[in-house]
């Protein structure tokens, strides 16, 4: 972050510092004795004990890189300093504590965070071993980088995967059981936490492999067997694995699969509009709540039903019903363009939102109480409840939707709208009808969308307005953009990391928000064009450097 | 516009058939009402009041994003995270011990005046702190891209002030000389409604000639116009930014205070909500002016307060004022169809959209 | 030496996995099968209640309820009893994902959940369909536990139909207080919006007149439009709006300050029970009405919850549905230590002996009254009480 070559002792203690503030947020906040609740090799390290640590080690092991070249000494020293300077707020903390009652402020400044803190020491000896081990911890993450590569990889290889292992424990210790039995289960993990002995041969064994693939690339052998593949098997065994997948994964992760992939199929639709056609959309919710809505009411046995379709009739209805809104909340803002249409888009999502909601339209939304009893998808009359039957009705949902999405891409109309993205008024003067273009991209978007919508109506068997508020439409932004803009492939990793990992990580719900900001934060920081950018927007970066 | 000759017939009489449908549901509406005369004179001037110094709020967070849309062009989704930082700060740290020891009723312009000064701090800081990390380093990445970090901005402040202070609702003290009502010409105002609106309007005078008078100012519009031509006439473009973000943010920070003298609680949510808003009213108004942040707030504010009552009740529509949001909406896509560049924005160039 | 390290690390773990073979299984003959917890296993429950978003704080506030019972119980059979706790996001989906999660893990034995009804009706699909049983201390809706519409044979809950609070509201009103015109407002939650309907038509039916039935929505600050509707109405004797406590900390304050409503009752519901409520409705709140359960009968036990609660939570109770979700855990943990068998060190649960147990509820001693489960699982205590805000406490004065 600092630029300046000279990294002076005065950088090492704001680094210091700023570790030490970071360490100190995330303990007010609640987060670390949150985290230390959860285990991560049983009886010996905490998940609590990782994020508190986790600022210093990064900073001290960064500053050791800045400093590489200037001896062994100075690189230990700097990394010892830190971690005196990334203990000094929390002591602070802990000494104001001692003395005076700052939970009447600060609600999780609590007796257990102090235990933590001062390792359920007093406060002078706690203070010190603080002190002490902060120091000692940046020691050793400056000292990490001293090693030779060939020990240093390893290290950090097998350190990374056992804390990555420990931390999903709770969902593997779940699949392994339901393969393994119970018994070996209990082996690997006690509770929720790795075995101490597992959590030992985790680490060798990781750090054998690393050395194994080291050893391999310096002698350039490096296996890779199906690269010689006949890409057709390749993708019809890419196609098995995935018709395969709700056997591996059991319920629950079929489950998770299953709302990433209502959420691909969202991003998919979001895509062509504000991908390929540029049109910034924040209402994209709208058609979603009109794809279920129209599912609703026309399958729900309850009182509001009054023609009882089956999943598979209706779904035509919901999709042109949400296809149509496509193009009834086009015309209006055909003119409007950037930031404004923005705005309109998300008036026109909460306007659908607040009318379903409302008392006027109670007797045929349902208002406040939703709409229930709504049946399941059902083929030749048997009904697909359990998530891992509807995977399949979803996947093909997503993959009809990825293959009109990628033979759009090339088409001409693909083209125009690519076009319009980049200047409207050259566009339409190379003859591009600018209102078909448009309406078509809103039209696509939209029936993507009402599919979802149908889909998640049907699974769900119930539905409420609260679900179709605001924080979908961001949500499904946010993954096509993090996916990297206008790329295909890009909206299956967003959603998987923006909907699947936070649905993993749903035991830190209180503080599930506060990480999914800080990793959209983070993502843009690292990867501002997105995890897989499309090929045309890496032109575009490229160009743009240029052009400064 | 004559280009479009192929277009134009269909889709100006689609646009037309909109613009007379929405007019025509707020005519009859309105006849509607008035002739059912459900509100006796005095509730019409209440609800006024009430829009007034709901859109004065909004006027005070919109101008955060209306300043910062001017320089950077991008959305400060955060915004509204700013306005919530400073106030729920103040509260928990000053107004609540203040009030239960009888300071703040005591010295009530010395209390209110360190409130005031504690939550501009923070809100400021809150947002230097976020540009500084979160914006700054992307200022040359797609226009997309700040717009996700601000909307990770947001939920991060939301959910880390509600881990500082707890997820429940704050009280925030009534003051006793703010407490009933003074007569302004004839007409009975809320105490606190009347100090809402003056020091908006008083705010908003001193920024427009912050702005318009100061050198410092100057160096704001010059980055505004041109980063690259500021830049080379010696300002400090990001000098010039970063005062563009710390004065939004005091003015949230400013409209924080204000919010919880009327309404006398905050959350940590409170600023999700009112952030949204106050970007309809920029975008209203004319996002990246001044004037049109603070007249796009108002009208909004008159909207959301005046426009059930008036527009739906006399239609016999249940629960009205669950619609003030869909009765919003309407009236800003009304708006934009009519100028699409909202009511004081400039025509924008196309780099800018 | 990579090669040895890797054939060592397998080695370990073959001979880890030989050892552990061998161990007796159990003969359940439970319908729905059983959870076995061995020596030195935790008894573990599962929350599914909103701990994100804007009603985190009615949903924590049941969470500390949960873990405090747990920590009161300390022990089942020598088992410590471990509680995971789900989000429900109050909402469908969030239910029927927390549902799915839980139901993955065969080793919960009961679940305490969910907070908002719409999460509750996916949930208890799932739930139900699994095996397992959930009892909910905080929703509310009459649909939850109506055969003919969203009841699952594995649904209890111990918080109040929205039925017979409205009704005992529209009761203390009309008889009580002896209004003859009152109006309602609801927020557009499901919650509220049951409860306000199910009061104006008790209201109504027992003869008296709803001058005005409308909605605000949640996140709105100025309430004034449309209290000044109210009054423009009426202006009603009586108000009850059964909202959450940010927007009715502001109805409550504006009321006062609208033309014509300066003398009307007001009144809520236990949305809006909890010290928060107290200091979001300030000196506007002062003769105020609640309904809601009863809290001040239960004494010991209830004073010993709110000691425990301040000096793990760091303030007094948030919501009212603690004390709820402290009675749903009681009674899920009461059931497991009549239905378990043991043997030797290990413990046997049946679910279905479980859920028969549950249902079979009867008088039992809670915190928020004496709880009898109906044939549909609606356990609460009939008996709503009014209390009233007197000097920023409340204080019951009815029946």
């Amino acid at each position: 972050m600092i630029d300046n070559k000279t990294y002076s002792l005065k950088d090492i203690i704001k680094t210091g510092l700023l570790s030490g503030l970071i360490a100190l947020s995330l303990s007010v906040i609640g987060f670390i004795t949150l985290l230390n609740k959860r285990e991560l090799v049983a009886g010996i390290l905490s998940l609590g004990h990782v994020f508190l640590f986790s600022p210093l080690i990064a900073f001290a092991y960064l500053s050791a890189v800045r400093i590489k070249d200037e001896g062994k000494y100075k690189i230990l020293g700097s990394g010892f300093l830190i971690g005196i300077l990334t203990s000094i707020p929390l002591l602070i903390l802990a000494l104001i504590e001692h003395f005076y009652d700052i939970r009447q402020f600060l609600v999780n400044v609590s007796p257990d965070l102090m235990e933590i803190l001062l390792f359920n020491q007093g406060i002078v000896a706690g203070s010190i071993i603080l002190m002490l081990g902060m120091g000692l911890v940046g020691l050793l993450a400056a000292g990490l980088q001293t090693l030779p590569e060939n020990i240093r990889g390893p290290i950090t290889y097998a350190l990374t995967w056992t804390l990555l292992i420990g931390t999903f424990s709770e969902i593997l210790s779940g699949r392994l059981r339901s393969f393994f039995g119970p018994q070996f289960v209990k082996i690997i993990f006690v509770r929720k936490a790795l075995n101490p002995l597992v959590a030992g041969i985790l680490l060798l064994f990781f750090a054998g492999l690393e050395i194994n693939t080291q050893k391999r690339k310096k002698r350039d052998d490096v296996k890779r067997p199906w690269k010689n593949l006949d890409p057709r098997i390749k993708n019809g065994l890419g196609m098995l694995l995935l018709l395969l997948l709700p056997l591996v994964l059991g319920t629950y992760l079929t489950e998770v699969v299953n709302n990433v992939g209502l959420y691909v199929l969202m991003g998919l639709g979001l895509n062509i509009v504000v991908g390929f056609a540029g049109l910034l959309d924040l209402g994209y919710v709208a058609f979603f709540a009109i794809g279920a809505y129209v599912m609703g009411i026309l399958t729900t046995q309850g009182h509001l039903g009054f023609v009882s379709m089956s999943f598979w009739t209706a779904l035509p209805f919901s999709v042109g019903a949400a296809t149509l809104a496509g193009i009834m909340l086009g015309i209006p803002v055909l003119r409007m363009r950037g930031d404004y249409l923005a705005i309109v888009t998300l008036g026109f999502g909460e306007i659908i939102r607040i009318l379903a909601l409302s008392d006027m339209l109670k007797n045929q939304f349902g208002g406040a109480q939703g709409i229930l009893q709504i049946p399941k998808p059902n083929i030749a009359g048997f009904d697909l409840v359990k998530p891992e039957f509807l995977f399949y009705v979803i996947l093909l949902g997503v993959l009809l939707a990825l293959f009109v999405s990628w033979r759009l891409r090339d088409s001409r109309l693909g083209r125009q709208w690519m076009a319009m993205r980049e200047d409207e008024d050259v566009a339409e003067a190379m003859g591009i009808n600018l209102v078909s273009t448009k309406l078509l991209a809103f039209a696509t978007g939209a029936a993507f969308s009402g599919l979802a919508g149908a889909i998640f109506a049907s699974k769900l068997t119930s539905i409420f307005p609260h679900s179709f508020n605001l924080i979908v439409s961001i949500n499904v932004l946010c993954l096509i953009i993090v996916g990297g803009l206008g790329s295909l492939p890009g909206v299956v990793v967003g959603a998987l990391i923006l909907v699947g990992l936070p649905e993993l990580l749903r035991e830190f719900a209180e503080y599930r928000m506060l990480m999914y900001g800080a990793l959209l934060i983070v993502m843009m920081l690292l990867m501002p064009e997105g995890f897989i950018p499309s090929e045309v927007s890496k032109r575009e970066l490229h160009a743009h450097e240029i052009q400064d | 516009m004559q280009r479009r000759l192929k277009d134009i017939n269909f889709l100006d009489v689609v646009l037309w058939i909109l613009r007379a449908v929405i007019i025509g549901a707020v005519i009859w509406g309105s006849i509607a009402t008035i002739i059912e005369n459900p509100y006796p004179i005095n509730t019409w001037v209440e609800t006024i009041i009430a829009g007034v110094a709901q859109g004065s709020l909004y006027a005070l967070i919109a101008i955060g994003y209306t300043l910062v849309y001017g320089v950077l062009f991008m959305i400060n989704f955060a915004h509204g995270e700013f306005f919530m930082a400073g106030i729920l700060t103040a509260t928990i740290f000053l107004a609540q011990p203040w009030g239960k020891s009888g300071f703040l009723n005591q010295h009530p312009l010395i209390g209110l005046a360190i409130i005031t000064i504690l939550s501009i701090t923070i809100s400021v800081g809150i947002a230097l702190l976020t540009e500084r990390v979160a914006y700054r380093p992307l200022r040359k990445a797609p226009r997309l891209v700040p717009l996700i970090t601000a909307i990770g901005a947001s939920f991060f402040w939301q959910y880390f002030f509600r881990g500082l202070f707890g997820s429940d609702v704050k009280g925030f003290p009534q003051l006793e000389i703010l407490t009933g009502k003074i007569s302004v010409f004839g007409i009975l105002v809320l105490k606190t409604h009347a100090v809402v609106i003056v020091s908006a309007v008083l705010m908003l005078i001193g920024l427009y000639i912050f702005v318009m008078k100061t050198k410092v100012g100057k160096s704001i519009r010059a980055v505004a116009e041109d980063k690259d031509v500021a830049a080379l006439m010696g300002i400090d473009v990001d000098r010039a930014i970063t005062i563009t973000f710390a004065t939004g943010a005091a003015m949230a920070g400013i409209a924080g205070v204000l919010y919880a003298l009327v309404f006398r609680q905050v959350h940590f949510f409170m600023g999700f909500i009112p952030g949204i808003k106050a970007f309809t009213a920029a975008v209203l108004g004319g996002i990246g002016s001044i004037p049109g942040a603070a007249l796009g707030g108002l009208l909004l504010g008159m909207f959301e307060s005046v426009g059930p009552g008036l527009f739906l009740e006399g239609l016999g529509i249940p629960a009205p004022h669950q619609l003030k949001d869909v009765i919003a909406f309407t009236l800003l896509v009304l708006i934009l169809i009519l100028r699409p560049q909202g009511i004081l924005g400039e025509r924008i160039s196309k780099e800018k959209a | 030496m990579s090669k040895k390290l890797y054939i060592f690390s397998i080695l370990i773990a073959l001979s880890l996995i030989l050892a552990a073979c061998g161990g007796a299984e159990y003969d359940c003959e439970d319908a729905l099968g059983c959870v076995s917890y061995a020596e030195g296993e935790p008894v573990r429950l599962a929350s599914a209640l909103v701990i994100s978003g804007a009603n985190a704080d009615l949903g924590l506030d049941s969470q500390y309820g949960v873990e405090i019972a747990i920590a009161f119980q300390e022990t089942l059979f020598g088992h410590e009893i471990e509680l995971q706790a789900e989000d429900d996001g109050c909402s469908a989906e969030g239910g029927q994902a927390a549902g799915q999660k839980i139901v993955s893990d065969p080793t919960i034995v009961g679940i305490v959940g969910t907070s908002c009804s719409g999460a509750g009706v996916p949930m208890s699909k799932v739930v139900s369909d699994a095996g397992y049983a959930m009892v909910s201390p905080s929703n509310t809706a009459p649909s939850l536990t109506d055969p003919a519409v969203a009841w699952n044979p594995g649904y209890l809950r111990t918080a109040h139909n929205d039925e017979v609070q409205g009704k005992a509201m529209a009761e203390f009103a009309l008889e009580v207080l002896g209004v003859t015109t009152a109006a309602a407002i609801h927020d557009g939650d499901p919650y509220t919006e049951g409860l306000a309907r199910v009061f104006a038509d008790s209201f109504e039916e027992m003869g008296g007149t709803i001058v005005e039935f409308t909605a605000v929505n949640k996140g709105d600050t100025d309430m004034r439009p449309a209290l000044a509707a109210v009054a423009a109405a009426g202006p009603p004797e009586f108000i009850y709006y059964p909202v959450f406590t940010a927007e009715g900390g502001f109805l409550t304050k504006q009321a006062k300050e609208v033309s014509g409503l300066e003398d009307t009752i007001l009144a809520a519901a236990d949305g809006m029970i909890s010290e928060s409520a107290i200091e979001a409705v300030g000196e506007a709140g002062e003769g105020m009405y609640f309904s809601g359960p009863d809290l001040g009968f239960s004494g010991d036990l209830y004073d010993k919850f709110i000691a425990k609660y301040v000096e793990d939570y760091g303030s007094e109770p948030i919501s009212v549905f603690h004390a709820h979700a402290f009675d749903a855990t009681r009674m899920l943990l009461g059931c497991i230590e009549q239905v378990a068998v043991e043997d030797g060190d290990s413990i046997h649960i049946g679910r279905q002996a479980l859920r028969t147990c549950l249902y079979a509820t009867a008088d039992f001693e809670g915190i928020t009254g004496t709880l009898t489960c109906t044939e549909h699982g609606d356990c609460a205590d009939p008996q709503i009480s009014v209390s009233q805000l007197t000097d920023g406490e409340y204080v019951p004065v009815w029946p």
